[in-house]
């Protein structure tokens, strides 16, 4: 296994609250990796630790370099993508100017401060493959819900990022786009390492290499999709709080 | 029209046509007194192009560009008043009002001033410089949004506070009484002339300037800051950075209009770069859209012309209309005139929309 | 030790009147996000009010006490009407509500020359608090130590009311999170209302007292507005103790200042403090959800 990212007993604590409470994680390349469990369990909490956005004990180390205590804008550098739950993109730039942005944060003073003569082809060839490659000159604010979360992948794409973080990819998605997503998700998973938060059961079933389930800031159970619906204590964790994955679900 | 203007031959044209009236039509036309005006006016909207830069395009309310207004204007004094001693009293004299003051020496910080060079070279870097390291030190740790504009803001007023404490600086009523403006006299017509050509000249490029930024990527980045600032960092840039270039730019700006502005008015003084004038400044910016290149100089020009044909006449009415235009402007159009063509375009759609509906 | 004690003592005074004049502000820009301009014209129209109050009644002792909770209407009424007009449209734009109000202090002020005209107009200090007390070795102002009372009072009684009032806990409650105050079935229009009434009072009380130590003229209000705002800024958003402990420092602070240099001097060294110290602890000042990010 390929593991792009390794994260050792983080802990994340609000006064006094651990929120993530010694979460050990290792993100593979070539897998869609989810992370589910119930509210509060601490999901989006760790991703915002690993992004640098939460301040974190531990260690999170990604191709032998230790992460811990770098700037949001160096983690990002250094190929960790993430998106947020509510998708955001810059509603006031068009398709193409959002994922040219994205892809040039490596640019030279030089060339930002002149004009954007030609769409770099990398960028044109993500533009089609997330499914808006008619949609170049539309401003983002005017895309579809789904579109959105589709375009905020795609600028990770293009930033070169080998290992995402989706908060809630398909929230608000229909089935068809839900279908779309997730084939999405395998396409760019073979030479990446995905990592997916998610609340969906149906989808993570459909679409999981490997699960990672999180309770009260802790790992509970981690292993294959059976494995992991075949423990126990998920059981318990489901089905002692079984109305709020539906309700998530349906949210 | 608006699509043309966005070709590079309709940006030439645009060009050639403000060219033609600063350069040509506004001189022949405007009496000697007018075209004086019309040249502190120039001064004005060189400040809104840069406030549209960094309020309008980067989000940064800078309610305190009197500072960096100041300061270039400040420089620039300080070297026509050494200038003018000079003339009279050799090498090392003391200005007129130091005198009056019983300040017999000239201070040390003065003397570099004698030197054009050494006093455009000031003028361009030390306000930048200031503003860059205010602005590494306030966006680095993000602080935005209103906390930046009272930070800004509070600045002026200390600035204008400070400057009413130096009494080798004129104290409260500042430098004034200029004869000449690099061995010209500027009592001669032509030579004012030549200030508002100087004036004309600032405004057409930093305008230019103004428009290579909007346009580069930089430009689109900006925007994607403003709107956004935490996605940009988690994109891999350092969003602060972006953040002070045009704070920065916004600042050289000012302090250029500042230095201009002083050989024309003859007066540089506390009272024109403190709290109020630097929140005025954003009141054309408002009026004429923010967001865009020449609503800026527009906005500016009209409310500078307004102040100037009704503060005197009117003073109480001048006032009420200022506080009514930041209120009527800022609340019910906040794209200035700019966005007027757009928001009467979006009426009909709406209503067919609703319609549509019904 | 006596230049320490009148120090810390000055610092106190200068402290209690920021704070005075920054109480409401934290309330309504910790609570709605507003910054509001026009907080100075409150606090300038709580002045002319003991102005008003005392042309009609006489006795400065008398005209006082009246004037202390008519200020507080007056100041409270226009923060309603302010609130309902203009800022209920702009919640979701606070840069923008910074520029309105700004311009609604301008018409406010010019309307306040129009009536009362540009000169400075003088309310007399009541007989009992005339010349001054010997403290610890040094003599105050008796003027100096009600301001100070007061300020206590305000920030006693501001918070009494959030703490054990239905109407202070829901402004907490809004404080603390919007939407979900809102979920709770806490109509967050009638406490943003509520808030403003009280913000603004405070402003009016602020300029009642103002009048003991100082003349008032139309741009009274505007010379406290900025400093008001950077005890805000320094204190943290929406609390109450964060105001109350960068008012005494920031008034110790510019007391220090003025002593060692000139009173110019000290406001830039305020203005510098206040930049490091958001070097030091910008947590308070900003916020972050990070589930998204609009």
């Amino acid at each position: 296994m390929n593991i792009a990212l390794s994260c050792k007993d983080i802990v994340v604590e609000f006064d006094g609250f651990r929120a993530v409470d010694g979460v050990d994680l290792e993100l593979a390349r070539g897998e869609v990796h989810f992370l589910i469990g119930p509210n509060g369990a601490g999901k989006t909490t760790l991703v915002d630790a690993v992004t640098g956005l939460a301040k974190y004990t531990g260690s999170v180390v990604k191709d032998g370099e230790e992460l811990r205590g770098r700037k949001v804008h160096h983690i990002a550098r250094k190929g960790i993508g993430r998106t947020f739950q509510t998708a955001t993109v810059f509603e006031a730039l068009t398709v193409a100017q959002n994922l040219d942005i994205a892809a040039g944060a490596g640019r030279s003073p030089w060339t930002l401060l002149r004009r954007r003569r030609h769409l770099p082809p990398h960028v044109r060839a993500t533009m089609e493959r997330i499914g808006l490659g008619d949609r170049a000159d539309t401003p983002a604010g005017a895309l579809a819900h789904g579109q959105k979360q589709w375009l905020e992948i795609g600028m990770l794409l293009v930033g070169d990022a080998d290992v995402l973080l989706l908060d809630e990819p398909i929230a608000g998605m229909g089935h068809d786009e839900r279908e779309t997503t997730g084939r999405l998700l395998h396409d760019i998973a073979a030479d990446r390492a995905v990592a997916v938060v998610e609340h969906d059961m149906d989808f993570m079933r459909a679409f999981a290499s490997r699960v990672t389930v999180l309770h009260a800031g802790a790992v509970l159970a981690s292993g294959s999709v059976d494995e992991v619906s075949g423990d126990p204590r998920v059981q318990e964790v489901y089905l002692g709080t079984a109305k709020e994955p539906a309700d998530a679900a349906t949210a | 029209m608006n699509r043309f203007l966005q070709t590079r031959a309709g940006t030439w044209t645009g060009f050639a046509a403000a060219a033609l009236v600063l350069f040509g039509l506004a001189p022949l036309l405007l009496s000697g007194f007018r075209l004086g005006l019309l040249a502190q006016f120039l001064c004005y909207a060189v400040v809104a192009v840069g406030i549209g830069l960094a309020w309008g395009r980067g989000g940064m309310l800078t309610l305190g560009q009197g500072v960096f207004f100041g300061m270039g204007a400040y420089l620039m004094a300080m070297h026509l008043k050494t200038a003018d001693a000079e003339f009279r009293g050799g090498p090392g004299a003391v200005p007129d009002f130091m005198e009056l003051a019983g300040i017999r020496e000239l201070p040390a910080y003065w003397a570099p001033f004698s030197s054009p060079a050494f006093t455009i070279a000031a003028i361009l870097v030390l306000p930048t410089a200031f503003a860059v390291l205010l602005g590494l030190a306030v966006f680095k740790r993000r602080v935005k949004g209103a906390y930046f504009a009272i930070l800004s803001q509070a600045l002026a007023g200390a600035f204008a506070i400070l400057l009413i404490g130096q009494q080798s600086l004129g104290g409260f009523n500042g430098l004034s009484r200029f004869r000449y403006f690099f061995g010209f006299t500027l009592a001669d017509p032509v030579n004012q002339r030549m200030l508002y050509f100087i004036a004309a000249g600032v405004l057409l490029s930093v305008v230019a300037v103004a428009l290579q930024l909007r346009r580069s990527r930089y430009g689109e980045l900006l925007v994607a800051v403003r709107d956004a600032e935490e996605r940009v960092r988690f994109l891999g840039y350092d969003a602060a950075n972006v953040k002070v270039v045009a704070y920065a730019v916004a600042a050289l700006f000012a302090s250029v209009a500042g230095a201009v502005f002083v050989p024309i008015v003859g007066i540089i003084s506390p009272a024109s770069i403190g709290i109020v004038p630097s929140i005025m400044f954003i009141l054309g910016v408002a009026i004429g859209g923010r967001a865009s290149l020449v609503g800026p100089v527009v906005g500016a020009l009209a409310v500078a012309w307004a102040q100037t044909a009704l503060s005197e006449q009117f003073p109480s009415a001048w006032t009420y209309a200022q506080g009514l235009l930041f209120v009527l402007v800022i609340a019910l159009l906040p794209g200035g005139i700019a966005s007027i063509a757009s928001v009467a375009r979006r009426f009909p759609t709406k209503r067919t929309q609703v319609e549509a509906a019904a | 030790m006596d230049l320490l004690v009148g120090q810390l003592l000055t610092g106190l005074s200068t402290g209690s009147i920021l704070l005075l004049a920054a109480l409401g502000l934290s309330l309504t820009f910790g609570q709605m996000g507003v910054v509001n301009m026009a907080h100075g014209e409150f606090i300038m129209a709580g002045c002319y009010t003991a102005y008003v109050v005392q042309q009609v009644v006489g006795d400065a002792g008398v005209s006082l006490l009246i004037a202390l909770p008519i200020g507080f209407l007056v100041g409270g009424a226009m923060g309603l009407v302010l609130e309902a007009l203009l800022l209920r449209r702009l919640y979701h734009r606070p840069l923008d509500t910074l520029l309105v109000t700004f311009g609604v202090g301008l018409v406010l002020q010019q309307a306040a020359r129009d009536v009362f005209g540009a000169p400075a107009v003088n309310v007399s200090v009541p007989e009992a608090l005339r010349g001054g007390v010997d403290l610890l070795g040094t003599t105050v102002p008796r003027t100096r130590l009600f301001i100070m009372a007061l300020a206590v009072l305000a920030v006693t009684a501001v918070a009494l009311v959030l703490r054990f009032t239905p109407a202070g806990r829901r402004i907490r409650a809004v404080t603390g999170n919007r939407d979900l105050a809102e979920t709770a079935g806490i109509s967050s229009r009638r406490v943003d209302a509520a808030t403003f009434f009280i913000g603004s009072g405070l402003a009016g009380v602020a300029g009642v007292a103002l009048t003991l130590i100082g003349s008032t003229s139309p741009t009274t209000g505007q010379s406290y507005l900025v400093d008001a705002f950077l005890v805000v800024v320094a204190g943290g958003l929406g609390r109450i103790k964060g105001a109350v402990v960068a008012a005494v420092a920031l008034g110790a602070l510019q007391a220090v200042f003025e002593t060692y240099s000139t009173a110019s001097l000290a406001k830039v060294g305020v203005f510098v403090v206040i930049v490091v110290f958001l070097q030091l602890r910008p947590q308070g000042l900003f916020t972050l959800r990070t589930r998204s990010l609009a």
